[in-house]
């Protein structure tokens, strides 16, 4: 009989001492919702880079690509706070409200919302980059390198983030070379090569010789090296692409954030927050200079980067008119975020109506 | 703008070359159609062109492989379609959309490893004479084979179906199996190989996607084009020559409304999105309103099962 109790005492301990482990080493893990495939090599294709140096961090991390911005979205974060994830990344705007939904649901579970607004409850944070500061150094070099003064733009979709990309972006061009005029093309679309080719041949077409793009796919610069004309490559480095084409790329990096959260789930010392990080923080990374360049722009757009990293420059510094004249900034003032993350208007400067 | 000659050469030209796929993927699916056989896969198909002609052409650095692998890829998927339709009897519309379901996820996989690699230089023809005629320069040099190879088909395809003794045999079989039964035809056999036949044109049009047009690899990157092809099929009344027109139609339409954006034309943009479907359309309707004509050059037995009692 003592046999017995030996032997169960003994098991106990050996399951008690497995149980102990487990919880320690409990590892963190991080779920990733994507819009698009992670093969876009464009908005998805980044945000899975950031997924990939979380991983490399030492946390396990799991993704479900493709997923709709409806109900579905609800049912993709239910089963993945269900199955034991302890921060949950979703990356798209259409994200908002089942996040907020999902996260009173599951308050021991963090969520973290890109491009987002609402944080309705304490387990939701919010984040998303700068990106217009990196499309100052775009229209700078833009209004440099242009020798038609035609400058192409093609535009995805009629949003504060577009809009505030094509002011930013003319204001720095126009700031170098006031005879520019910016032409935008809406291609209805974020991504469809087929169709982001056509908008930037149209463009090259009625002599625009440098092409800007807010869509994702690298069609364009493609286009644009065939067509012999500078362009900028999106979201991710797209040189390889069109290496005569390209002059530099703004490619959004997620990895440090990444990190750095799932890193505070892990240590407990999560908070909710709202983050909107530039190019000073590495968000918003600006690729290697093309030596087409001059060698006097280059080092005026590296000083252009580092002031903007530091804040000495903002991208909206006034006076800033809108189409009509109006003042939108006044002089020696910068526009705040919250003009910004509503901005609805084009600058002075800008051809053509916004979509309505 | 200055609108010269050389100007409207050069919008004409982007207008062909985008509707290129349609007329490959619409002149293939047109026979597959006369022979009774409604395959919806279009799309599967060239997307699966696509990503084999791309991923072949990495591979092995050769764009004839490349192309040739693309049209044989898609032969391969459609003869799934075909043995599934044909063989074990299936219905057509839920066999082709499967096949698109299919034929996006697998290239999806397939193409994981494509990602974010450029394409290479396809060889053009006559280049230097582009200059050389105004208005017609830019139309009529300086393309890839492939291009000129679409330009051709509709034609080739028209005079296939009236003037040669196979086509009249496809027709046959698509008007009215059981006659063609009758008369000794092998009908499985003409509708397997009209089946392929449309399969290579598909997977021609998804590797002059990712090869010639845009040349990446980009998941999805067909956007519905090969839905539109179908369209375009049924709208033309199974005509080969009105393929052609509604496919420069659309195309033309697609780019005419970016021109028209970029001078600064005060239309809504979103009306100028939708116009190349509104528009196309209601041209094909109008083209083809003969309602006798109609009745005639639809295939009567389209996407019905054919069974032979032996």
């Amino acid at each position: 009989m003592h046999k017995f109790f030996i032997r169960s005492f003994v098991s106990s301990l050996v399951l008690l001492f497995t149980f102990t482990v487990a919880a320690i080493a409990k590892d963190v893990k991080a779920a990733f919702v994507y819009i698009g495939p992670t093969g876009d090599h464009g908005w998805t294709y980044q945000h899975d880079v950031g997924r990939k140096a979380v991983e490399a961090a030492g946390f396990k991390t799991t993704y479900v690509e493709g997923v709709p911005e409806s109900a579905d979205a609800e049912r993709v974060l239910r089963q993945l706070a269900n199955s034991g994830h302890d921060v949950i990344f979703t990356t798209s705007f259409g994200y908002m409200n089942p996040t907020n939904k999902v996260a009173k649901e599951f308050p021991n579970v963090k969520f973290e919302h890109a491009t987002g607004y609402k944080r309705e409850h304490p387990n939701v944070s919010t984040y998303a980059a700068r990106f217009y500061e990196g499309r100052t150094i775009l229209g700078t070099i833009a209004g440099t390198m242009t020798k038609s003064n035609v400058i192409g733009y093609v535009a995805s979709f009629p949003i504060p983030e577009v809009i505030r990309g094509i002011n930013s972006f003319t204001l720095a061009a126009q700031k170098v070379n006031p005879n520019i005029k910016t032409k935008i093309v809406w291609a209805f679309t974020w991504y469809d090569p087929g169709k982001e080719a056509e908008a930037a041949k149209a463009l090259i077409d009625q002599g625009a010789d440098v092409i800007a793009q807010h869509t994702d796919s690298t069609a364009i610069v493609q286009m644009a090296e065939k067509a012999g004309v500078y362009a900028f490559g999106q979201a991710s480095d797209m040189d390889k692409f069109a290496p005569k084409a390209v002059l530099t790329s703004v490619e959004n990096n997620w990895g440090p954030y990444y990190v750095d959260r799932v890193k505070a789930v892990a240590n407990g010392t999560w908070n909710q927050k709202d983050t909107w990080h530039g190019i000073g923080d590495g968000m918003v990374v600006i690729s290697d200079l093309d030596s087409q360049m001059p060698a006097d722009l280059r080092s005026k757009v590296k000083k252009l980067q580092a002031d903007l990293a530091s804040g000495k420059v903002h991208s909206f510094t006034g006076p800033i008119y809108d189409q009509k004249g109006n003042l939108m900034v006044a002089e020696g003032k910068t526009a705040d975020d919250g003009m910004l993350a509503g901005m609805m208007t084009y600058v002075k400067g800008v051809e053509g109506d916004i979509p309505k | 703008m200055i609108i010269d000659i050389n100007f409207i050469g050069l919008i004409i030209a982007s207008i062909m070359a985008s509707a290129v796929p349609l007329i490959l993927a619409s002149c293939g699916e047109l026979i597959t159609e006369r022979s009774g056989v409604l395959n919806l896969g279009v799309e599967g198909m060239m997307i699966i062109g696509a990503i084999s002609g791309f991923a072949l052409m990495t591979v092995t650095g050769s764009l004839i492989i490349a192309i040739f692998g693309a049209m044989l890829a898609g032969v391969l998927i459609s003869t799934i379609f075909a043995f599934l339709t044909q063989t074990l009897i299936t219905n057509h519309v839920a066999t082709g959309l499967a096949l698109t379901i299919f034929g996006i996820g697998i290239s999806a996989m397939i193409g994981k490893n494509f990602v974010g690699i450029p394409g290479k230089e396809f060889p053009v023809f006559f280049e230097g004479f582009k200059d050389t005629i105004p208005l017609l320069g830019p139309i009529l040099f300086g393309h890839s084979i492939v291009f000129y190879f679409a330009f051709a088909l509709p034609f080739i395809t028209s005079y296939f179906l009236k003037k040669t003794k196979i086509g009249l045999i496809v027709r046959a079989v698509g008007d009215s199996p059981e006659s063609a039964s009758n008369q000794g035809i092998n009908v499985r056999l003409v509708r397997y190989a009209c089946i392929l036949y449309g399969g290579a044109m598909s997977g021609l049009a998804g590797a002059y996607l990712s090869m010639i047009y845009t040349p990446q690899w980009i998941e999805n990157m067909t956007g519905g084009r090969g839905w539109i092809a179908l369209a375009l099929v049924v709208f033309s009344t199974w005509n080969p020559i009105k393929i052609l027109i509604g496919a420069m139609i659309f195309g033309g339409l697609t780019i005419i409304q970016f021109h028209m954006q970029a001078i600064g034309v005060r239309i809504p943009v979103q009306f100028l999105t939708a116009l190349p479907y509104i528009v196309t359309i209601i041209v094909l309707v109008v083209i083809s309103r003969n309602s006798r004509k109609i009745r005639l050059s639809t295939p009567s037995s389209l996407g019905k099962s054919f069974y032979k009692d032996n």
